[in-house]
């Protein structure tokens, strides 16, 4: 194995996948990517419910979103040679009381004054965009442009491109440490004792970031969660729209091969103090209150039959968006981590721009409210 | 480590064979062929095989294509089937009702005198 590249990049999941093919496809030539697992996209890259989404999201990350949508999603298919099964026909956040109408109105007004197109709807307009919705639900707001797409389908088609491309992946590789050359991050040590050397390393390690970042003395206040999807067999063709909902009961749309996937959590999760590497099971309890929630707002689902459950890590920051760029101490290091389990969606546009920041170029939006310093900001 | 690009210089180019149009998983339509040719496009796992082609993730959850996908892959990676690790079962065990799955917190209450605990 050759020990030296232009860049490495940390993480085989959709971000690490996505950054080394735009790199690759602007003429970088020696690539590593470095996946711990065995297999590529075997985070929340794959295990994610396939929401591409820009209302409901934080204002710091909001033009990322837009920018994914507007700019690199709708061609995605075609570029990758994958389906991509990206769906824009909307995505629908419903309210069955008045405190919900409330917070949606919240969510709908901040994302209006960035720009998006999104507006709340009443019983009748929202009955009539879905008519499979339960008859508790009085109202919602609507973004046309949202969507979703298949995650499993984009994560490993960046993949294959990028292997095309000439990238050398990497599975069970595991990376301990990073290591600094007369102050500049060059160096990769990796769980078997090799040491490989880049002049950028990306670290795009999902939770797994913190570890590693914490070797050069970086640190993002981040705590990992365990979140839980379930898929349906096939049923026949009943709405195009993502759906959501003001209490996060539960997530979730109709996959274009017919079968529904929703995700959600009971809430126990958040307090199993678990590790990452060993469980990757929800609480007993969280796949009957997913169901239960579910029928809740789509009653005819009742007899959809679930196939299979199954469920992935979040890597969440404490104030709930990603670290994207250069930290200022650290020369050489790029990260992109911390997605808060709403990562899919904006890694397209995420590639792009990590692949721009590793080239010195202008990115296509200002990151700078992404930045690794805020958090010492916060501090003060 | 595992090296990709060392592995598919290794087993080489995919070279059809006269049955790649088997059906190997049935729930889903995937066939002999698309599964041989995924592997020299880079998909060197079977849940990276099931996420890319989706066999085995119908109905039956690869209770019926499994061995056979994992054997394939296998042949064409050549490495002996027992290195190949097979994909993660989940709940449920068969396919299960969405009513059925949220009566986890039990249905109708027996009337006081009824069974005990």
């Amino acid at each position: 194995m050759k020990k030296t590249a232009d860049v490495i990049i940390i993480g085989g999941g959709i971000v690490g996948c996505a950054s080394a093919y735009y790199l690759a496809k602007a003429g970088v030539k020696d690539i590593i990517v470095l996946e711990a697992s065995r297999s590529i996209g075997h985070g929340g890259s794959s295990r994610n419910g396939g929401g591409v989404r820009q209302s409901g999201r934080d204002v710091r990350e909001l033009p990322i979103a837009m920018c994914a949508v507007q700019k690199f999603w709708p061609s995605l298919s075609d570029e990758l040679g994958v389906d991509t099964e990206y769906t824009r026909q909307g995505n629908i956040r419903m309210g069955k009381t008045e405190a919900h109408l409330r917070k949606l109105d919240t969510l709908t007004t901040n994302c209006r004054n960035m720009g998006l197109d999104v507006r709340m709807i009443d019983r009748k307009e929202v009955h009539a965009i879905n008519p499979y919705l339960s008859d508790q639900v009085i109202g919602a707001s609507f973004c046309p442009t949202d969507g979703h797409a298949n995650p499993l389908t984009t994560t490993l088609g960046y993949y294959i491109r990028a292997l095309e491309k000439g990238v050398r992946f990497y599975t069970n590789a595991r990376v301990m440490a990073l290591e600094k050359v007369r102050g500049q991050v060059r160096k990769v040590r990796m769980e078997d004792g090799a040491v490989l050397e880049a002049d950028t390393i990306l670290l795009a390690a999902g939770y797994a970031s913190r570890k590693i970042m914490n070797t050069v003395g970086l640190e993002v206040p981040m705590h990992d969660e365990i979140d839980c999807c379930l898929v349906t067999e096939m049923e026949p063709k009943m709405f195009p729209q993502m759906l959501g909902c003001a209490d996060a009961d539960f997530y979730g749309h109709q996959t274009r091969h017919g079968s529904f996937v929703f995700g959600a959590v009971a809430g126990p999760e958040m307090l199993m103090d678990e590790d990452t590497d060993k469980v990757n099971f929800a609480h007993a309890a969280t796949l009957g209150a997913s169901c239960r929630a579910i029928e809740g707002y789509v009653p005819l689902l009742k007899n959809a039959k679930i196939v299979r459950s199954w469920t992935g890590w979040c890597d969440c920051t404490s104030d709930g968006v990603c670290v994207l760029g250069r930290p200022e101490e650290t020369p050489g290091l790029v990260l992109a981590c911390g997605f808060n389990g709403h990562g899919f969606g904006t890694a397209p546009a995420v590639g792009y721009m990590m692949a721009q920041t590793i080239l010195g170029e202008q990115t296509l939006v200002d990151l700078s409210p992404l930045r690794y310093e805020r958090f010492q900001e916060m501090i003060g | 480590m595992f090296d990709i690009q060392e592995k598919l210089k290794e087993i080489g180019p995919y070279v059809p064979e006269s049955d790649d149009d088997l059906l190997v998983c049935r729930c889903e339509e995937v066939t002999k062929g698309e599964i041989r040719r995924a592997v020299h496009e880079g998909i060197t796992t079977i849940e990276e095989m099931r996420r890319f082609l989706r066999c085995g993730m119908g109905l039956c959850q690869g209770q019926t294509c499994g061995m056979l996908t994992r054997r394939l892959v296998a042949r064409e990676l050549r490495v002996p089937q027992s290195e190949m690790d097979v994909a993660t079962s989940r709940a449920p065990m068969r396919p299960v009702a969405m009513e059925t799955g949220g009566r986890d917190l039990g249905v109708e209450k027996p009337a006081a005198g009824g069974d005990a605990e």
